[in-house]
Parts: C-alpha cells; sequence; structure tokens
C-alpha cells in the first residue's frame, strides 16, 4: 500500500472514530432522567416540579427537542463540521461560544506539560539506566513514586511547599508565566514518572544481546546507549503521548481548579454542577478531537521510526 | 599435559608458525561458580583453532572473555592472554574498545537477534568503521558495500540499503561476518556461527570462513556440532565443565581420540553409519545393535493422498506451502521427512495431524478417513495419533507439573484410568519407560533440564497408547549427547511398543540414523522419496545431492 | 517499591506453614494494606473516637501526639474521620474495578476468541472508547445522571474498562497461539475445556497486577471527582469528601488537605507495588 494511501485510510478512519464519539455524546444527552425540556427549566428556576406542555412547548421548540430523533441526530453530527457543538442549557449560547475563550491556557497548560514530562523522564532514564543496583533502583523507584501520584495532590503539595511556605510562586497564577511554572509540574511530574517507567521498562530489555554486537565492535557504552537502545526503547512511550494528552487533559481540569487558573476546567466543573449537558459533551468532544488528531500523527511518526511498521 | 599431549604441542608448534594468541591458564568465575577452570590454547595465523563443548562446557564465555565481554559479576584470571604482544589481561574498558574489531573481530550466533533491525545493513557493517574513525562517511559506505560483495551478497548496494528482517537468514549472517572482517582483523572469533542455518547456508557461511583462514586471518570457531568443526578445523579442543580435556590437531582428535568424552561425543553423532546401532553404549558393551519388530507392509497406518495447501498471506498472494504429497506409514516403520526451513515439512505434518485441514488432497488413518472428519468426530480418534515438540516447554502449560500433564494425557486415550490411583500407577510406569522416575511426578517442566523436559513429552506422546507419533524436530535443540539419549529412547520405545514415527527433522544425519524410508521435500514438494539408503548413497534428484554435499562430514578433517 | 535499592536480605516469615521471603519494602506495602483493610471492616479497632465527635472547643488543631492528623473545623479528629471513611473508598475503588474488569474481560475474551467480525467491531469500539479520558467521561456522566456513589462507581468503571479490555484481548490472542493450546487439542480435548483449563488461567494471571494498579487507580480518580465538587457529600468521611472540604484551608491548615491525600497516595502506591511484586512473582516462578 502506498503511503498516501495508508495516509488516507488512517484520516478517514480518525474521522470516523470522532462521528462516533459524537454520536455516543448524543444519545449520552438523551439519557438524562426525565425529559429534558423538564430538567432544564427545572435547574434554570432553581424549582423541581412538573410543568405543563404550554410551558415545555417554547424550551422544546428552543432546543429542538420536537423534531424527530434522527434529524436531531444528523442535525448535531452535521453540526460539529461546521463547527457548532449545540447550546448550552444553562447559558443560552452555542458552546463554542463558551468554550472558546477558555481553550488556549488550557492548551497552554497540556502541551506544555507534555514537553516538560518528556524532559524530566529521558533526564532521569539516562542518568540512572544500567548503572549500578543502587542508582538504577533509585530512579525507578522515582518513577513508580511519582507515576502513581494524584494529580489534586502534586498540585497540593506543590502549592503548599513552594507558593504558602517559600513563597517562590504565586497562589493564584492566572496565566502570567511565573504562574503557569507550578500547574505545569503538577502535571508533568506523574506524567514523566509513567513515561519514564515504560522507557525504562523497554531499555532494560533492549540493552541485551544485539547491542553486545556494537560492543564487539568497539563501541563505547555510552554510545551503544545513545545509538543503538535509546532509539528503540522510546517507541511505546511515543506511541502513550497520544493517550497522554487525553490524560493530561483530566489533570488539566484539576490544576486550573485548584490554582484558580482559567481554563476550560473552570468551565466543565460549573457546566457538570448545572447539569449543562451540551457544553460538557462538546468539551468532551474537542478533547476527543484533540486525542484522535494526536494519535494520528503519532501513528504517522511511528512509521518513520520503526520502518518495521510500515509495511502494515 | 600427559607426555603424549606435550609431544603434540611441539608437534603443532613446529606445523604452524608462531602463535597469534597465546592463553594460559585461563580462568572464569561468575559469582561463587567458577566456569572455566584453568584452561590454555594457542591460535595461529591462517589456522583454525576449534573449542567444542556442549552446553554448559564454558566455551562461550571463553569466546566473550577474548574480547572483554565476559559480563557482569565476573571474575577473570590467568597466566597470560597474549595477542601478538598486546596484554589482554590487564585492558581497561577505553582500551579494549581499540582492540575490538580491529584487533579482534567477533561473530554472534544469530543474526536476527544480534543485528539491530531497525538500522540498515550497510550502516551495521560500516560500524566497525566508524567507531574506528576510518575514513569518511561516503568512504565508509563505498567500503561497507565492498565488504558485502567480498561475503558473496548478490546486488551488494541493493541490500546494504535493507534492514535485516527484509534479508533471508543466510544473507544476516553474511552482513554479520562482513561486520566482524571490515577492519581486516588478525584474529577472529566466531561463536556458534552456523547454528539455526540450514545445511546449504551452512557451507557457504564456513566456506567464508575458510576464505578468510587462507588470507592469514587467525580463527578461533567454537561450536557444539563436531563435524561443522571438522570441515575448518586445523586444532581443536574438547571442552567439558569448563576444562579442556583433549586437545590436538583436528585429524588426530576427530579420527583417534584419546579422552573418552571425545570419544562418546563421536558415537553419539547420529549419521548413515549409525543406523541399527545404539547411539550411546552403555559401560562395558561392544556396539549394541537394535533387535527390531517386523514391519507390516500391508497395513498402512497413515496414509497422505496428494495433500497440498494454500495459504493466503496478508498481501493477499497465495503461497503454495505443500503441494502434491504423498506418503505411507506402516506399523513399525520410521518415515523421515528432510528439508530445509520453509520446505514444508512441518505443515505437512500438521495436515497429517489434522491440526490443519488440507487445501486438495486427504489424509487416511488405519485405512479410515481422517481428514474429511467433522473436528467432533475426530476428537475420540485423536488418541491413536501422537506428537512430541520441538520446544516442549512451550508445549506444556506453564503452570502445571508433570504429573497432571501426564494425567490429562493418559484421560484423553482409548483407556482412561478408571481411579486416581491407577492414574498414578499409569503415570509412574510411563516416566520409567522414559528413563524418569516417581519422584519427577511433582516437578515443574522449567526445573528439569532440556533432556528431561523432551523426556516428560514422549511420556505425554505415549500416554493415549498411539500406533502413530509424529515427531516434529524432536532434538534439533538438545546437546549432541542429550539428542543420543533421546534417539536412542524413541528406537527403544519402537522396538519394545512398535509405535510408528513420523520423524521430521533439518538434520539430514539424525534423519539417516532414524528413518527406514525418507521422504525429501523442497518448496512444498516431495523430491525424492525412498528407503533410507537409497536415498542417502544413490541419490537421484540434483537438490538431493547438493544437500548430501553440503553436509559436513567428520571425514572431511 | 519492591525494588528499592535495598539489599535483598530478606526476611524469611512463617506464614501458616508457608516460608516466604520478603523484602523490607514489600513488607511495609502488605502493613500499609493490612491497616487499611482493618479500617475498612473493623474501624473502632484503629481509633476510639467516632468519626462526627464535634468538639468546638479544639477546631483547626496542626497535627499532635493526641490528633495525629490534626483537627478540623467542627473539631473533629481528622485520623478518626481517615479510618472511617476507608469503608466507603475502598468499597468505591473495588466496585468500579470489579465492573470494570468484568466488562474487560467480556469484550477482551469475545473479541481474542471468535476473532473476525466480532474482533474489529470490538477494537473499533474500544478506540472510539479511548477517545475518552475517564475523568471527562465520568464528569459527563454526573451532568447527565447527578452527583451519587453508585453514579461515580459506573463512571469510573465504564471509563477505565476500554484499558483493560485491550490488555485482556492482547492477553488473550497471545496465548491463543501458544504451543500447548494446540498440544491440548491435539490430545483430543474439546474447545471449551481448553479454553476453560489453558486460555483462561494463563491470559489471565499477568494481569494480576494491572487488577490491583486498576483498584488503586479508581481510588485516585474517585477522590479526584469528590475533589472537584462532584463526588460524595460531606459530611461524609470518605476521602474524597475530606479533600472536597479540606480546599477551603489550604492556605491556612494545611493538614486538612495534604493528610486525606497522603492516605490516598500511600494506599494507592502499596496496592499497587504489592500488585507488581506478586506479579513478578508469579513471572519468576513461571521463568
Amino acid at each position: 500500500m502506498s503511503t498516501a494511501r495508508r495516509i488516507l485510510v488512517k484520516v478517514v478512519t480518525a474521522i470516523l472514530v470522532l462521528v462516533a464519539a459524537a454520536s455516543v455524546t448524543f444519545f449520552a444527552q438523551l439519557l438524562v432522567p426525565g425529559d429534558r425540556a423538564t430538567a432544564i427549566l427545572n435547574q434554570q428556576t432553581g424549582r423541581a416540579q412538573l410543568w405543563t406542555p404550554a410551558q415545555l412547548a417554547p424550551v422544546n421548540h428552543e432546543f429542538g427537542f420536537d423534531k424527530p430523533l434522527i434529524v436531531q441526530y444528523l442535525g448535531y453530527v452535521g453540526g460539529l463540521f461546521r463547527g457548532d457543538l449545540g447550546t448550552s442549557y444553562t447559558q443560552y449560547k452555542p458552546v463554542t461560544q463558551v468554550i472558546d475563550a477558555q481553550l488556549m491556557p488550557s492548551l497552554v497548560l497540556t502541551v506544555g506539560a507534555l514537553v516538560a514530562a518528556w524532559v524530566l523522564a529521558l533526564a532521569v532514564i539516562l542518568a540512572t539506566v544500567r548503572r549500578g543496583r543502587f542508582v538504577t533502583g533509585l530512579g525507578s523507584t522515582w518513577e513508580a513514586l511519582t507515576a502513581s501520584l494524584p494529580t489534586y495532590w502534586v498540585g497540593v503539595v506543590l502549592l503548599v511547599v513552594f507558593a504558602v511556605e517559600f513563597r517562590i510562586f504565586p497562589v493564584i497564577g492566572g496565566t502570567s508565566a511565573w504562574g503557569t511554572v507550578l500547574p505545569v509540574l503538577t502535571l508533568a511530574i506523574p506524567l514523566a514518572g509513567f513515561l519514564g517507567q515504560i522507557t525504562r521498562d523497554e531499555f532494560e530489555k533492549v540493552l541485551d544481546q544485539p547491542f553486545i554486537t556494537a560492543r564487539t565492535r568497539g563501541m563505547s557504552d555510552a554510545g551503544v546507549r545513545l545509538k543503538h537502545a535509546l532509539r528503540h526503547s522510546v517507541l511505546p512511550a511515543i506511541t502513550l503521548s497520544g493517550w497522554a494528552l487525553g490524560a493530561l487533559v483530566s489533570g488539566a481540569v484539576i490544576a486550573e481548579n485548584l490554582f484558580g487558573r482559567p481554563g476550560i476546567g473552570q468551565v466543565l466543573v460549573t457546566a457538570v454542577n448545572t447539569r449543562d449537558v451540551p457544553t460538557v459533551s462538546g468539551i468532551v468532544l474537542v478533547v476527543a478531537a484533540v486525542y484522535v488528531v494526536a494519535n494520528l500523527l503519532v501513528d504517522l511518526a511511528y512509521g518513520l521510526i520503526d520502518p518495521r511498521l510500515r509495511a502494515s | 599435559m600427559t607426555a603424549a599431549a606435550a609431544t603434540e604441542q611441539t608437534e603443532i608448534d613446529a606445523a604452524a608458525g608462531t602463535p597469534l594468541l597465546t592463553v594460559e591458564n585461563l580462568r572464569v568465575s561468575f559469582g561463587n561458580a567458577e566456569v572455566v577452570k584453568g584452561i590454555s590454547f594457542t591460535a595461529r595465523p591462517g589456522r583454525c583453532l576449534a573449542i567444542v563443548g556442549e552446553s554448559g562446557s564454558g566455551k562461550s564465555v571463553t569466546a566473550r572473555t577474548l574480547v572483554g565481554l565476559t559480563g557482569l559479576n565476573s571474575a577473570v584470571q590467568a597466566d597470560r592472554i597474549d595477542l601478538a604482544g598486546l596484554d589482554l589481561t590487564r585492558q581497561s574498558q577505553r582500551s579494549w574498545r581499540a582492540i575490538r574489531g580491529r584487533q579482534i573481530g567477533f561473530i554472534l550466533q544469530d543474526a536476527l537477534v544480534s543485528l539491530d533491525q531497525l538500522r540498515r545493513a550497510g550502516d551495521e557493517v560500516a560500524e566497525p568503521l566508524a567507531v574506528h574513525r576510518w575514513g569518511t562517511r561516503a568512504s565508509r559506505r563505498r567500503k561497507a558495500v565492498e565488504l558485502l560483495d567480498s561475503v558473496g551478497v548478490p546486488e551488494p548496494e541493493v541490500r546494504a540499503r535493507q534492514r535485516p528482517y527484509e534479508l533471508s537468514g543466510g544473507l544476516r549472517q553474511r552482513v554479520l561476518i562482513a561486520s566482524a572482517i571490515a577492519l581486516d582483523p588478525k584474529l577472529i572469533v566466531a561463536d556458534e556461527p552456523t547454528t539455526a542455518l540450514d545445511v546449504t547456508l551452512q557451507a557457504q557461511v564456513l566456506d567464508l570462513l575458510a576464505e578468510s583462514k587462507a588470507r592469514g586471518t587467525s580463527i578461533i570457531l567454537i561450536s557444539h556440532d563436531l563435524s561443522v568443526v571438522a570441515r575448518l578445523a586445523d586444532e581443536v579442543a574438547v571442552m567439558r565443565a569448563g576444562e579442556v580435556v583433549e586437545y590436538g590437531p583436528a585429524h588426530r582428535v576427530l579420527h583417534l581420540p584419546r579422552h573418552e568424552y571425545t570419544q562418546a561425543l563421536l558415537d553419539a553423532i547420529p549419521s548413515e553409519h549409525t543406523r541399527g546401532i545404539r547411539l550411546v553404549r552403555r559401560a562395558g558393551e561392544s556396539v549394541p545393535e537394535r533387535v527390531r519388530k517386523p514391519i507390516d507392509r500391508d497395513r498402512p497406518l497413515l496414509q497422505a493422498r496428494h495433500i497440498s495447501k494454500v495459504f493466503r498471506g496478508p498481501d493477499k498472494v497465495d503461497r503454495t506451502v505443500v503441494d502434491d504429497v504423498s506418503f505411507e506409514l506402516f506399523a513399525g516403520d520410521t518415515l523421515g521427512i528432510v528439508g530445509e526451513s520453509g520446505s514444508g515439512k512441518t505443515t505437512s505434518a500438521r495436515i497429517a495431524l489434522s491440526l490443519l485441514a488440507p487445501t486438495a488432497g486427504e489424509v487416511l488413518l488405519d485405512g479410515q478417513p481422517w481428514s474429511r472428519l467433522t473436528p467432533s468426530q475426530r476428537r475420540p480418534l485423536r488418541g491413536q495419533i501422537g506428537v512430541i515438540y520441538q520446544d516442549p516447554l512451550s508445549s506444556f502449560d506453564p503452570r502445571w507439573p508433570v504429573g497432571r500433564i501426564l494425567f490429562d494425557a493418559l484421560s484423553t486415550g482409548g483407556r482412561p484410568p478408571s481411579s486416581s490411583a491407577a492414574a498414578r500407577a499409569r503415570a509412574i510406569r510411563l516416566l520409567e519407560q522414559v528413563g524418569l522416575g516417581e519422584e519427577h511426578l511433582a516437578a515443574a517442566p522449567l526445573r528439569l533440564s532440556g533432556g528431561q523436559r523432551q523426556r516428560v513429552s514422549i511420556a505425554r506422546a505415549l500416554a493415549p497408547e498411539p500406533s502413530v507419533i509424529v515427531c516434529d524436530e524432536p532434538v534439533s535443540a538438545l546437546d549432541v549427547s542429550i539428542q543420543a539419549q533421546v534417539l536412542d529412547l524413541l528406537t527403544d520405545l519402537q522396538d519394545e511398543l512398535g509405535v510408528s514415527y513420523l520423524f521430521i527433522s533439518h538434520d539430514l544425519g539424525v534423519i539417516h540414523h532414524m528413518s527406514d524410508r525418507i521422504l525429501v521435500m523442497k518448496d512444498g514438494r516431495v523430491v525424492e522419496s525412498g528407503a533410507a539408503d537409497e536415498v542417502f548413497e544413490r541419490p537421484r534428484d540434483p537438490y538431493t545431492r547438493r544437500l548430501l554435499n553440503a553436509l559436513p562430514r567428520l571425514a572431511q578433517a | 517499591m519492591s525494588s528499592v535499592a535495598v539489599p535483598p536480605t530478606g526476611i524469611l516469615a512463617r506464614v501458616s506453614g508457608l516460608r516466604i521471603r520478603v523484602r523490607p519494602g514489600t513488607a511495609a506495602c502488605a502493613a500499609i494494606v493490612a491497616v487499611i483493610a482493618v479500617a475498612a471492616i473493623a474501624p473502632q479497632v484503629l481509633t476510639h473516637r467516632g468519626p462526627n465527635a464535634i468538639d468546638l472547643g479544639h477546631t483547626l488543631l496542626a497535627p499532635s501526639l493526641s490528633h495525629p492528623f490534626g483537627t478540623d473545623d467542627a473539631g473533629r479528629d481528622l485520623y478518626t474521620r481517615v479510618i472511617y471513611g476507608a469503608r466507603e473508598s475502598l468499597g468505591i475503588g473495588l466496585g468500579a474495578t470489579g465492573l470494570a474488569m468484568s466488562i474487560a474481560i467480556l469484550l477482551g475474551f469475545l473479541a481474542g476468541l471468535a476473532g473476525g467480525l466480532a474482533d474489529v467491531v470490538i477494537t473499533r469500539i474500544l478506540e472510539v472508547a479511548f477517545a475518552f479520558p475517564v475523568l471527562l467521561l465520568a464528569l459527563l456522566l454526573i451532568a447527565i445522571r447527578g452527583p451519587s456513589v453508585t453514579t461515580e462507581i459506573v463512571a469510573v468503571g465504564i471509563g477505565s474498562a476500554p484499558g483493560y479490555a485491550r490488555l485482556v484481548r492482547g492477553q488473550v490472542m497471545h496465548v491463543r497461539q501458544a504451543a500447548y493450546i494446540e498440544a491440548a487439542a491435539a490430545l483430543g480435548h474439546r474447545r471449551l475445556t481448553v479454553i476453560r483449563r489453558h486460555l483462561f488461567p494463563n491470559a489471565m494471571r499477568p494481569l494480576v497486577a494491572v487488577i490491583t494498579l486498576g483498584i488503586g487507580q479508581s481510588i485516585v480518580w474517585a477522590s479526584g471527582l469528590a475533589f472537584l465538587g462532584l463526588g460524595v457529600a460531606p459530611p461524609s468521611p470518605e476521602w474524597g469528601a475530606l479533600l472536597d472540604s479540606g480546599r477551603l484551608y489550604i492556605t491556612t491548615s494545611w493538614w486538612l488537605e495534604i493528610m486525606p491525600g497522603l492516605v490516598i497516595v500511600l494506599v494507592a502506591l502499596s496496592v499497587t507495588s504489592l500488585g507488581r511484586t506478586l506479579q513478578h512473582r508469579l513471572e519468576g516462578a513461571a521463568r
């Protein structure tokens, strides 16, 4: 299969996955207990009561609930391609507007955290792999520890230690560069541990037989590590980076909440509290889209690094 | 050293020139275990020293010690390791790097594992050049192509750009050799360079090494295979449990061995000379002959009629793996199927077992339809035909001890044991039949040796009392002496129980030793069939002749 | 934690007739898990106070000998509340993991064994499922059904299932090709027998560590939801709820947020680490 055709197939698959994801969120909205119009009115007025059909009718019309289900579904999915994610139940604004302004700070946080995580992970590995039992043990213990730490805890500890006690960083950083450091670290440290574990396991597996060949040719230990072993062992971690981006968003929600940082985290929590399902769905879809695109890019990049996969 | 050995040594010294590598009293230990217990040998330019031994003999450790890669937690001691004036006992990590690749070339086993799969073959060959700062990038690339050409890689420029997994086994091994000789080192250490290669490829690799030898390189060849060694070696050192038990000129060691271990190793090699004889001599016995049950040629137990198998690959290309193969197996008979990898012999065996359905043709068991049955019709009949695999360990459930494996097999036969006491008694009987004992019932296969595992595998195959056993390369992974024991066991069982074997192997010597009749397969087709002696002494097909020519023989020494 | 750089001088412990070699790190993890188990089953053993014992004279006290974790804004002993919260938190973790593994085994085995269309369909479904991070999926479910313990369990369970399903499927496909599966068929066993006796146990064996990791992760996720104010509501002593109520006091009374978090982290780490040790032990025995 030619490269162009292969790429096309992957892109089409990605789009289909997105459509499927959108279908899931659409049907999720139907799962709201009871009648949707009732739920909206209840939420708005703060009262839980039964409403008359006359009262429900304008709401039904406004949100299109009175149309047949298929039409609603197609309208929803079609709207996605136009960039329309539906209308917020509570704010009566298009969801895209609700999310729009807040997207950038979250993106900065997420991407920054991914980069920072990679740097941390590689540094720890190169320093500690196969250097004698104590050092190696130290490295892998550090990774095991940090990989299991929940985001909020890392954030709280960093906050208490560096912001409250030592006052190096501000408690509420907003979007300033200095104020972004702690949130980025909060997300990066556990991810670095995770990536590090995976890469280390792979590194140890890979630093065996074939690379003795290189040493029989006179290559130095460091040369072997870098040239041969590292290239192989980063493969699984690269694949996981696609997934990591999605996981980072979850972390971002918490980090933003903790550090009072603007971003979709805030929007999301408010939306969940007010049962504003379209907004939540919209955000989830955007994240899903980011995940799918990221994975697509990783997939294509993988083909470059490991040509064995190009054949498949 | 004994007086005779000392005289021999002076003979060798006189015949050849000054030694290139002198090793005296080498000791290597890992932790508390001493693996090499004070051995001495020399290697001379233009000559090949072969170090022969089975697993655990310490030969591979010795090889690696010569390039300073003994491994973690090792302690190396020697009175002298001298490479043309260079003292190899006093090298640091850094100075070793200058020696490896340039003064000493190392050829490893199994190119698939030893080469970096992500790098191009040309880069792998050029690596020693790059590491030792030879030439420029462009000149290194050209030199790599030259080297590939010199080792007989066709279209070297094309191959240099390919990656190891795109090359065939033989080509990969040549790439390894090319990278080892890149800087034209004075000494080449080759650690089992031909294991896992087909006979014809093996011959080609040995030819390449012979060419190097003719150019004046000194070669140290490590192998477990005495016949391979015979082709190339000028001197042979036989190692057992860390010691050199015999050392001398090749023709003498291989034809008039002084040590009983060497003699036992030579006796254990299956070939045309050993047909009808047991390979392992029991103490005090003269040449032991087999007492065979008569073969009933009127009653074919297993018949394959024009079976073919076509596989559709992921690229939608149809590959004919087995093409119009027919054979007959009689009671008490052994039919050997020999071929190189890709010949279709294993697939044919699986079709015979009906673990795979043929695309065309059919298999009959005891005159009745076998392959045409539905799986549920076949199930009760499966007890009649058993199988022994090449790797017994992977054919056992990793959680089960030997006892459970045998109970399970007993329950599937025609006469399942009536109680657990009966099952236990029968399992013990089976173990005794294969040379093990009651104490092995509770053993985990992992803790057993390769030979013991294969015996358990044979016991399992015998449990349902089959009339046919398909043996799929049952001894290929075993050391020579263990191989001999297992082959003897199989022949003993045949003589005792009258069971028939469908014996698959790539090893011509083993096939010739075991079989009454032989099928030679190539590319899915039977190119030659007939009685064993006929096929081997008067081969009609050119492929068979080529195979037999390539077969390394002891007589070549 | 089991591979901590401690020289491997083990402690030989006799436990009900078995001799088990235990490294200090592993012993510590096991101790922690044991303590939490006791806390879940019989909290009274570990503390004499009640979880709701309000004492307005001793509010917001820093950790001390009499109050190892300090007290909260109503004077309740935080240590006691953590002990009493163990039951609910562990319950959520076990419930969510149980649900996730059930779904995963169902889908994984179906895809791995049936192959063909079933495999393709299930793999596609899993691909879509992966696009939803666990937390976000949970939030979606909570937005729809409202916050409650059940929603939490279901959300985390369904959210983490795809990851396990993929692993199970991989395992099943790997074991399927093993020589002993074919050998069993060659002996004449029925397909279902082979699956029951050989395939299932050998496929699931390496996943022990994954399951324990899952329990740890589920506890963490559930508490994450509570941190955002969307989990179990106060005044429940469930750990996540403690995190939620402690947020107000991060800058002033740090122990209210850090201590419950610390307990969660220790439990999650210990469970995961024990799982890994168990895994290595099982794999080592099979090598």
